[in-house]
């Protein structure tokens, strides 16, 4: 099914001029022909299926396309993917092993961090930025570095004590 | 929605990338953080036929103060690296304020401060703090560096001074005659929206006089207000209340604000006032206590 979001296909068409990039997502290299104006979560979404992340706003507002570029958040609608060329992604399917959810993932479901989830694949990568650079974050800290995501069901409640919960997590792994 | 389609080049040095811009006479456009370029191209309402990629070119990503307190900020230089700078802290309060809160915390991993200048919204956050701290742009062409000062930078909304074949590279801020005090406030309806009435101020203080005063606001005109002159009250003027009330009467008088959604005029004018008197009777407290 084609959505609004989906026009360009994965695969430009017969003579579109591409440009060839290595991508390393989620920890894998992946070579690609891609077209300059393919952004970066049409590339995610399409080209290489990874669907965890969503499109939200599709301007730079929302938050919810939110995925690591070279470790920082970014919202990957407002990245071009040949500016990934060379650089590493990680997606919220990097987050999890097969067997073992990442302590982010765990503290959304023990504190209900979501309701309908379609901002949440976000919330938890602009989460993981924070708590590699703040392993110890304080309740407004982690407010602040949500506050380029936006959630309309829960009213970030519970939203903040996931992560509340994930650093405390991790901070026990860790010792 | 996707951008219509351009030519992509990143080239590795400021050489090759002027002279890409030079050979595309006046069809190319520099990108370098994209929290801007990206939505315009989306929306269609920028079509280049080419995008020059800078984010290649090393070296570009510095903020530093040379020895006589003047500040640099190189091109790739993000809105985070100042809002985590820890030099900036202490040597210039205006530009500190203000980038905890331009955008959103994610867009401040990607955007930089030079290409918010030049980007010149009417609501951005940057050309305001540079206008008030009297900046400078170093532009890099085929023939050469020349120093654009900002009051000669931004001609109208979204239109900058740079030559079709120039890239700007660098932002300059003069240092601090005295000690550099000041601030930044910004009304925003919630975080990453544009600015309803933003107001830079930027003192150099001699003791509790004021040696020079510099403002500019944004939100709140067709283009960023440079209230340079308005602020000049307090040029030689120690911070008590009644200089600080007339200083902020003539900010606000320097203001252009037009009814919209975000506020009626009138509003948006009192902020501006408000915002005014905030910054100043701050640093007038702060002052206090350290003396």
């Amino acid at each position: 099914m084609t959505s609004l979001y989906e026009e360009i296909p994965p695969a430009p068409a017969p003579g579109v001029p591409t440009t060839r990039v290595t991508i390393t997502v989620n920890g894998e290299k992946r070579t690609l022909d891609i077209e300059p104006r393919l952004l970066l979560s049409h590339l995610i979404r399409q080209g290489l299926q990874l669907t965890g992340t969503h499109m939200g706003c599709d301007t730079t507002g929302c938050g919810a396309c939110t995925v690591l570029l070279n470790g920082r958040p970014v919202k990957s609608c407002t990245v071009l993917a040949v500016q990934a060329n060379g650089r590493d992604v990680e997606t919220v399917e990097g987050l999890s092993s097969a067997q073992q959810l990442h302590p982010i993932q765990e503290g959304f479901k023990q504190e209900h961090g979501l309701q309908c989830g379609y901002c949440t694949p976000g919330m938890m990568m602009a989460a993981k930025a924070l708590l590699e650079r703040n392993p110890n974050p304080t309740e407004d800290e982690v407010r602040w570095a949500l506050s380029g995501n936006i959630c309309r069901c829960t009213g970030y409640q519970n939203i903040v004590k996931a992560v509340l919960w994930a650093a405390e997590k991790m901070r026990e792994q860790e010792g | 929605m996707y951008p219509s389609r351009f030519d992509y080049d990143a080239p590795s040095s400021i050489g090759e990338a002027v002279a890409i811009l030079d050979r595309s006479g006046g069809e190319a456009k520099v990108m370098a953080g994209g929290q801007s370029l990206i939505p315009m191209l989306k929306l269609r309402f920028a079509s280049p036929e080419r995008i020059v990629d800078i984010n290649n070119i090393p070296g570009l990503d510095y903020h530093r103060l040379d020895a006589d307190g003047t500040l640099r900020i190189g091109a790739l230089c993000r809105h985070e690296d100042l809002e985590f700078s820890e030099t900036l802290a202490e040597s210039h309060p205006t530009l500190y304020a203000a980038a905890a809160v331009v955008a959103d915390p994610i867009v401040r991993t990607r955007g930089t401060f030079v290409g918010s200048v030049c980007h010149a919204d009417p609501q951005g956050d940057w050309a305001a703090t540079m206008i008030a701290l009297d900046g400078r742009i170093v532009a890099v062409g085929p023939n050469g560096r020349r120093e654009i000062p900002m009051k000669d930078f931004v001609l109208g909304p979204f239109t900058n001074a740079l030559a079709y074949n120039e890239i700007a590279v660098e932002a300059v801020i003069p240092p601090a005659k005295g000690k550099a005090r000041g601030g930044y406030l910004k009304l925003e309806r919630r975080i990453g929206d544009f600015a309803t009435a933003s107001v830079a101020v930027a003192l150099d203080m001699d003791g509790d006089v004021v040696r020079r005063a510099g403002c500019a606001l944004a939100g709140v005109g067709g283009k960023t207000i440079d209230a340079n002159a308005a602020i000049s009250v307090l040029n030689g003027k120690p911070l008590t209340p009644d200089n600080i009330e007339a200083a902020a009467d003539a900010v606000a008088a320097a203001a252009d604000p037009r009814t919209d959604h975000r506020g009626s005029a009138a509003y948006k004018r009192q902020i501006v006032k408000t915002f005014v008197s905030r910054i100043l009777t701050s640093v007038a407290r702060t002052e206090q206590k350290a003396a």
